[in-house]
């Protein structure tokens, strides 16, 4: 059976719902912790996209745990393998938590290439499949501290079957306990935590079924998977994850893949979701925007002014009715910006010397101008993905600072519409 | 090791070297002091104090073209000690434009950069980037292109644009033609090249802050070369470059051309050596006497994945290098290769850009180490030694050095073994 050492606390549970806590015992020496609701740090290949350590450590408070994912990873197998020690000392990574998980959030895969017995990953080489055999190989390669069972998730389609979704759920538990026994039968994993797979694509029967089966098996967490931006509509999502987690054992964390709009994220929170991955911020970095939404609920003026950030100024576009739009008409297209973000290509930013958020103290924001920015992108300087790196994961975690803070102190539904209606309030500028 | 001489137009010492109201006219807001001077060759180690902060020369000055050194952070780039970085003024005057930079206060206050800049004139890229350029006395003229509108870059606009970007030192728009073309054309560029520098002097709006350099010109012909000089240094501008070199001429003509530019400027004044940055070159025209160097090659290769090294270059992305599990360098100190291997940067370079950083950081490492060790064996009075050590190091064998440099170096008195 699997390390569990991984020890959820929750002080606080709202509504039979609504979790606050932290997870404890993280790590091959356990004394790592990660407060849930939470968000691990997204590195697909042990890199923060466009950031060196330099730059990643100008940012406090970044989760400990670093997401790491099989699709990147799987390509070098024969490297690591020759190099024995494991992909957190390859990548450079000291004193971090690994998950590692089967696919890239933020770079879908080609549907139609998996069979009963194998999955496959895109890398940068092109598609790699993977048995059970060659998933827990790879795994023992890697040494994470903690991996995502090996899932079929190919649910996420419109027009997928029922018995296509049916046989998503089996398979992924066949997949689950073949990886269970492998790793049971692991030296090299031994105290490695495991996660297993939720699918049952959109529908309510097959999530039930895939949860309680799964909850029956040794693992020492969750993760929810087919239920990304894009595959259905937030209603359908909240109402398939509630059911979901009602019946997951309330010790043990739930992972939502694929899920990272802050409205999204706070609806998913109310289902009784713990952890969220971070490749929101790098797709906003990846079409040139900046986080400027608000989520600053301080009642104190004098606070409200420094920290956390507060958005300056969103523009007569982002109204409310283009986030109707983004929201909604959209939803298939993750590279469309949100009315979370401003796009700083726009001309309007020209000769705009304020920070990209006021208030912010990442190191973007202390040192740089939305101007400077401008001129990066439209220059296309390869700083302009660093910056707006360092900002948008500033803006994010800091973000889920927010929203356990106002668990923590009964304010979710004033944060809500902060973040939701934050263009209204600060519409002066 | 040499005595400390002070140089500077703007200290008591410099006045013995020049008439007194040649000193009062020239407040320039550089000094440069003299630390060491090797006894061998003519290399020398100093201090130039300019308003952002003081230089170390010999110096390798990273060129961070549209106001951002590729992928790297102010704060990187000050951390790895560069003290003095360019930007160019034909990229900066198209995108973002003066204008705006100067409302930014400056280039300065644009980037966030706290320490000095160094702006070229603009005129080299309108040679080489923009199609339908036509040098006429007035300047040079060419079509945007960015809306095809006709522009005429003249000494006078030059200057203009480098005094809105607010840089330490400008440079004078010069006359350029390509280092291998001969005839009357490269006679009547080095003559205008000296008209232009007079208008350059007069339309600078800012003598008191912002230092402009000469810039000799000559092409490959010595007499042009002297000529150039000659006039060029009854000008009391705070320093010269030698430029119209490193264009793909002949390695013989080129070092030939830096040292007799060397031998024919002033002590007292600092001398850059423009578009130069190969390892081999930086250390022997600073044997030639060369103080300040640029060049866009380590961070341009860096992001090709080929790494600096004592020995040469290393391609990171080769497939040699994918379960080679050392750093790039063993003995190198810079960030990346403290933490991560030639293995792992292989395989970043396939998903990342961060990648581009890792070897970036080290490229320009790489050169202010270089810099630095040239410039301590300077001060120590072992250069001779140190260049022995250097060329050793980058050549497998004795008969692999270029003959340009070993000929170069006999000019100055150091034979190889």
């Amino acid at each position: 059976m699997a390390g569990s050492r991984m020890k959820l606390e929750l002080s606080r549970v709202i509504q039979g719902r609504v979790r606050l806590g932290v997870l404890k015992g993280l790590g091959r020496t356990g004394q790592h912790s990660l407060e849930v609701p939470g968000c691990l740090l997204y590195t697909p290949f042990g890199t923060v996209p466009h950031l060196t350590q330099d730059t990643l450590h100008t940012l406090s408070k970044l989760p400990r745990v670093s997401q790491v994912t099989l699709s990147n990873i799987a390509e070098h197998q024969e490297v690591l393998e020759e190099f024995k020690d494991g992909f957190r000392k390859f990548a450079g990574l000291h004193d971090t938590v690994l998950y590692c998980s089967l696919h890239d959030p933020a770079a879908p895969c080609p549907t139609g290439y998996t069979t009963n017995k194998t999955v496959s990953v895109w890398g940068s080489g092109g598609r790699i499949e993977l048995t059970v055999a060659k998933f827990m190989a790879l795994q023992k390669s890697v040494q994470p501290d903690w991996y995502q069972s090996m899932a079929d998730g190919e649910t996420w389609q419109s027009n997928t079957s029922r018995k296509r979704v049916r046989k998503s759920v089996d398979r992924t538990l066949a997949h689950l306990d073949e990886c269970l026994l492998a790793h049971q039968n692991s030296k090299e994993l031994e105290g490695v935590e495991v996660f297993g797979v939720v699918e049952g694509g959109d529908i309510l029967e097959e999530r039930i079924r895939s949860a309680r089966e799964t909850a029956k098996r040794p693992v020492d967490g969750f993760c929810l998977d087919g239920l990304q931006t894009g595959s259905m509509d937030q209603a359908l999502r909240i109402q398939l994850t509630s059911a979901v987690t009602k019946e997951l054992p309330e010790d043990k964390p739930r992972l939502l893949q694929g899920v990272g709009r802050p409205d999204e994220v706070l609806d998913c929170v109310e289902a009784g979701v713990d952890l969220f991955e971070s490749f929101f911020p790098f797709q906003v970095t990846e079409r040139g925007c900046a986080l400027s939404f608000s989520f600053d609920i301080s009642p104190d003026p004098e606070r409200a002014g420094s920290t956390p950030p507060t958005v300056l100024e969103l523009n007569e576009e982002d109204t409310a009715g283009d986030m109707q739009q983004n929201g909604d008409l959209n939803l298939n297209d993750q590279t469309q910006m949100t009315c979370f973000e401003i796009n700083l290509k726009d001309k309007r930013y020209q000769d705009d010397f304020r920070p990209l958020v006021d208030g912010c103290g990442c190191y973007c924001c202390r040192n740089h101008q939305r101007a400077y920015v401008h001129h990066l992108l439209v220059t296309n300087e390869l700083l302009a993905g660093v910056l707006l790196m360092i900002h948008n994961t500033a803006h994010y975690h800091g973000f889920f600072v927010a929203l356990r803070e106002a668990l923590a102190n009964d304010k979710l539904d004033l944060l809500k519409r902060r973040v939701l209606r934050g263009e209204q309030t600060e519409r002066k500028e | 090791m040499a005595a400390t001489v002070e140089c500077g137009s703007d200290s008591n010492a410099a006045v013995n070297n020049m008439s007194l109201k040649k000193a009062l006219k020239a407040a320039s807001p550089l000094t440069l002091r003299i630390v060491a001077e090797c006894p061998v060759t003519k290399a020398r180690a100093c201090d130039l104090m300019l308003p952002h902060c003081t230089v170390s020369t010999p110096v390798f000055m990273p060129v961070g073209t549209q106001g951002t050194l590729k992928g790297i952070t102010v704060d990187q780039l000050e951390g790895l000690g560069c003290q003095i970085c360019l930007g160019n003024t034909y990229h900066l005057g198209m995108r973002p434009g003066s204008d705006l930079i100067e409302r930014a206060n400056g280039l300065h206050g644009f980037m966030n950069w706290k320490r000095n800049l160094l702006t070229d004139s603009g005129g080299f890229q309108m040679v080489s980037l923009v199609e339908l350029s036509e040098v006429t006395e007035e300047g040079v003229k060419f079509k945007s292109p960015y809306d095809g509108k006709e522009i005429l870059l003249s000494p006078e606009k030059s200057i203009s644009i480098q005094n809105s970007l607010g840089s330490d030192i400008m440079m004078q728009l010069d006359d350029v033609v390509s280092s291998t073309v001969t005839g009357p054309r490269v006679e009547e560029a080095m003559h205008r090249s000296i008209r232009w520098l007079d208008r350059c002097i007069a339309a600078n709006k800012n003598p008191d802050k912002q230092n402009l350099f000469a810039i000799i010109q000559g092409g490959l012909n010595a007499d042009l070369r002297k000529a150039c000089l000659d006039e060029m240094t009854k000008r009391d501008v705070p320093g010269f470059a030698i430029g119209g070199l490193s264009g793909g001429e002949e390695k013989d003509d080129f070092w030939r051309m830096v040292t007799l530019s060397t031998d024919h400027l002033p002590r007292e004044k600092p001398r850059y050596l423009m578009g130069v940055g190969y390892a081999v070159d930086l250390v022997v025209c600073v044997a030639l006497g060369c103080d300040m160097f640029d060049c866009v090659f380590p961070t341009r290769t860096a992001r090709f994945g080929s790494a600096l090294v004592p020995w040469g270059s290393l391609q990171v992305k080769h497939k040699q290098y994918a379960k080679d599990f050392q750093p790039i360098d063993p003995d190198c100190q810079c960030p990346t290769c403290k933490r991560h291997s030639r293995a792992y940067l292989h395989a970043l370079f396939k998903s990342d850009t961060a990648a581009m950083h890792h070897i970036t950081i080290h490229n320009i490492a790489y050169q202010l180490n270089l810099m630095r060790s040239v410039r301590q064996s300077i001060v120590e009075g072992r250069f001779p030694e140190f260049i022995r050590t250097f060329m050793k190091r980058m050549f497998p064998s004795r008969d692999q050095y270029p003959s340009w440099a070993v000929d170069a170096l006999a000019s100055i008195n150091i034979t190889l073994e």
